[in-house]
């Protein structure tokens, strides 16, 4: 059955219009590809619930969220940058995620030590975000996430400004916790061939519409539609 | 080897080919206004006679700077602390019918001349104003006590809380898009997204706020002259100007002054961290359409209550001086050849004063875009800046007090008078000006230098077709301002007055004092309209000339 089901999801801005119908089974990990413009960033802000669409529902694990504020979603967030806030310490930002006013039971403790421990950033709990790297601060947002403990995770190009080995070592990281976690990720990205390396299927965009999706890494491939083999060929 | 010879001698190339006009006419202008401020504190000083010890027991004296620290500092806090729960409100309602309308009417009181909006506050909440009569008719007695303390605070409210609100509300396009939308993951109460979101990015504002309101109040004139005034609520520049114009007392004075200018100085080092505060620009922008608490009913209706709160009470002391006016004795009042001669007067001064002000800050900037990108010497070129904000440390009173101790031994004379008032008044818009102007040249500078020098663009040639177009707009604004508001200034035109130099806002002041409120009501609104129009002429005047 069917984790996440977008049914005849429509969302309008001016004269672009996004047009989507679509499932994710529970556990699995989608790349989203597509040139600039296609609307992955809108589609995964829909999910998120920043955007609300003009018609059509979201189900996310049978319940019907459509009309549902961001914080009561199953859904966590990572986006390209701005992930943490500048004045509060490593500790306090991925605390967050456990309470929104910062007041931690026991058991919230132990959930942002675990957090420090599966991102590997113990040692650094007291640092300010200016103070730690770039790969850092983007695995101290993702041990937020964890500690939200939201089943589905939404990465909106976190590691595109990390340089290549970096952005390879994340993707890892964030394919390990969501199977110790059994998360379901959406990641959107602009480099379709690293993406395939952890994904387990692609759904590649193009002008507001999944125009074509498939498994890892069969479709990257042999793509079926000439859109796709466009972006692909000028992506590398 | 080749290449490094060939770079040192493009770099000397460039040293040798930009004309030292901008940097001797930043030098100038610098000596212009150090001799000015020297010039005057040698005169105070002369005055004063060097005896110390008199002065440091004086009790009026104590009590007069006691009370100016005092009331300073409580019309800042409540200006600030009450800024922020509106631009709080007009920012979290970031789309409404008329909010750019009700933000201008935040920028008002920035150029209504502080006399209008005085009799404007009396008007409404003196014992005979509206707010009385409305209580009044309702049955219930009244009994605020508007001259004193809690006036000067009401007038001093009046002007800063809207200009804090403008100095704050840039805080909030600090704030990523991000940290919205991560804030509305997270489920951050309204509470929550104050603590972790807009304070963190206000307290990068706030202390700025805090020192220009600070230095505005502890300096402010006509408000405390009209509303305080007794022994009790008088504050050191209206002793100066007690000690000149009723007790002849020119060493008291200049004791007066002195002491001023060692306060003003001190706050002004005090604060000079914060004082480099963004300049104050025309426009406003901000928009967080992802915030998570715009849609609670008690949050919306918080701000409703604010928002309309602040803008009655910005709005009202303007509006019922309109109101006033119109109900006055128009036609005697416009009948009157003295008001058209103050009005002459005011003109004169006004269009002087901005042209002054102008040069000066065109002088300073252009001095200070050479030094920091030419000669690259950026530390140079804040402190040519600096000397432009030299009035914020160096109150124009004082200044004033000087030139009228050099005019009392020179003898009286009309031209005269309106010459020192012109300069002064000057010399007090320049931080505006040269705030608005400076960094947008240097900016334009910074873009285009490299790309002029390869063309060959310079001088004049320069100036015309690349820097004017981008300085343009900020400079019709500082220039504009810097009009409407020595038009409406009544600071150090008070003081020479029997000169028979009397402008439109001093003329105001004296119909006040002998409580001929409708003639005053009418000499109001045709000063607020010809400030408008002020502001506009030299506005629409910078406009036409294009390159």
């Amino acid at each position: 059955m069917a984790f996440l089901t977008l049914e005849d999801l429509r969302f309008t801005w001016g004269e672009w219009q996004l047009e989507v119908s679509a499932t994710v089974a529970k556990g699995c990990c989608v790349a989203l590809v597509g040139p600039s413009g296609a609307g992955k960033s809108t589609l995964l802000s829909l999910i998120a619930g920043f955007e609300a669409p003009d018609q059509g529902c979201i189900r996310i694990d049978g319940r019907d969220v459509t009309d549902q504020p961001p914080a009561r979603r199953p859904v966590t967030m990572m986006f390209q940058e701005h992930n943490l806030f500048a004045n509060l310490s490593l500790y306090e930002n991925v605390a967050l995620g456990c309470h929104p006013g910062l007041k931690l039971s026991l058991d919230d403790r132990q959930t942002v030590e675990a957090a420090f421990a599966a991102t590997n950033l113990v040692g650094l709990e007291a640092r300010l975000p200016a103070d730690v790297s770039g790969g850092q601060r983007q695995r101290a947002a993702l041990a937020r996430c964890l500690c939200q403990q939201r089943p589905l995770l939404l990465l909106d190009e976190p590691f595109t400004s990390l340089e290549p080995a970096l952005r390879q070592e994340m993707l890892q990281l964030v394919d390990r916790l969501r199977r110790a976690h059994d998360l379901t990720v959406i990641f959107v990205s602009h480099l379709p061939f690293e993406a395939a390396r952890v994904a387990d299927e692609v759904r590649f965009m193009h002008n507001g519409r999944v125009v074509e999706q498939g498994p890892c890494p069969a479709i990257m491939e042999q793509p079926e539609t000439p859109e796709l083999r466009d972006y692909l060929q000028y992506s590398g | 080897m080749d290449k490094s010879l060939a770079t040192g001698t493009h770099r000397l190339s460039l040293r040798q080919q930009g004309p030292s006009l901008p940097l001797w006419s930043g030098v100038g202008a610098g000596i212009f206004l150090l001799a000015l401020v020297g010039g005057t504190v040698t005169v105070l000083l002369a005055r004063f006679g060097g005896d110390v010890s008199p002065v440091l027991t004086d009790p009026y004296l104590h009590a007069v700077i006691q009370f100016t620290l005092w009331q300073a500092f409580l019309s800042t806090a409540l200006s600030v602390g009450l800024a922020i729960p509106v631009a709080r409100a007009f920012a979290r309602r970031h789309e409404f019918r008329g909010r750019r309308l009700l933000l201008s009417l935040m920028g008002l009181p920035v150029v209504t001349p502080v006399i209008v909006a005085v009799l404007g506050i009396v008007a409404v909440y003196g014992r005979n104003g509206l707010l009385n009569q409305l209580l009044q008719q309702a049955g219930l007695s009244f009994s605020f006590r508007l001259y004193g303390l809690s006036g000067i605070l009401l007038a001093h409210v009046f002007f800063n809380l809207p200009l804090a609100v403008r100095l704050l509300l840039p805080a909030w396009d600090r704030i990523p898009a991000e940290s919205w939308r991560l804030a509305s993951t997270l489920g951050m109460s309204s509470r929550q997204l104050f603590r972790f979101l807009e304070w963190p990015a206000l307290s990068a504002f706030v202390p700025g706020a805090l020192a220009i309101v600070f230095l505005l109040c502890f300096s402010s004139f006509a408000v405390v002259l009209v509303l305080g005034g007794g022994p009790a609520t008088t504050t050191v520049e209206v002793a100066i100007y007690q000690a000149l114009r009723f007790d002849f007392e020119p060493g008291r004075a200049a004791v007066l002054a002195l002491a001023q200018l060692a306060l003003c100085s001190l706050i002004a080092i005090t604060m000079a961290r914060w004082l480099r505060a963004e300049p104050l620009t025309p426009g406003l922008r901000y928009s967080a359409r992802y915030r998570p608490d715009c849609d609670n009913r008690a949050g919306r209706w918080l701000d409703r209550i604010l928002i309309v709160t602040a803008c009655g009470f910005v709005g009202l002391p303007v509006a019922a001086i309109v109101l006033a006016g119109l109900r006055g004795p128009l036609v005697a009042v416009t009948l009157d050849s003295a008001l058209w001669f103050a009005t002459g007067r005011s003109l004169a001064i006004a269009l002087a004063a901005a042209m002054l002000a102008l040069g000066l800050a065109l002088a300073l900037a252009v001095c200070a875009r050479h030094l920091a990108v030419r000669l690259r010497q950026p530390a140079r070129a804040d402190l040519i800046l600096v000397a432009g904000s030299l009035t914020l440390a160096v109150p124009p009173m004082v200044i004033g007090t000087g030139l009228f101790l050099v005019f009392l031994s020179v003898g009286r004379s009309g031209d005269l008078a309106l010459v020192a008032i012109a300069l002064v008044n000057a010399v007090m818009v320049l931080p505006y000006a040269v705030r608005g102007v400076a960094p947008v040249l240097i900016d334009s500078a910074r873009q285009h230098e490299r790309l002029c020098a390869q063309l060959g663009i310079t001088g004049w040639q320069r100036f015309k077709r690349i820097d004017w177009p981008a300085i343009r707009r900020p400079t019709r604004f500082a220039a504009a301002l810097a009009g409407a508001l020595s038009f409406g200034d009544m600071g150090v035109a008070a003081l020479f007055d029997t000169s028979g130099a009397i402008t439109l806002p001093v003329m105001l002041y004296h119909r006040m004092a002998a409580y001929r409120f409708d003639q005053a009501a009418v000499t109001a609104l045709l000063l607020v309209l010809l400030t408008v129009g002020v502001f506009l002429l030299i506005d629409r005047g910078l406009g036409q000339w294009r390159s």
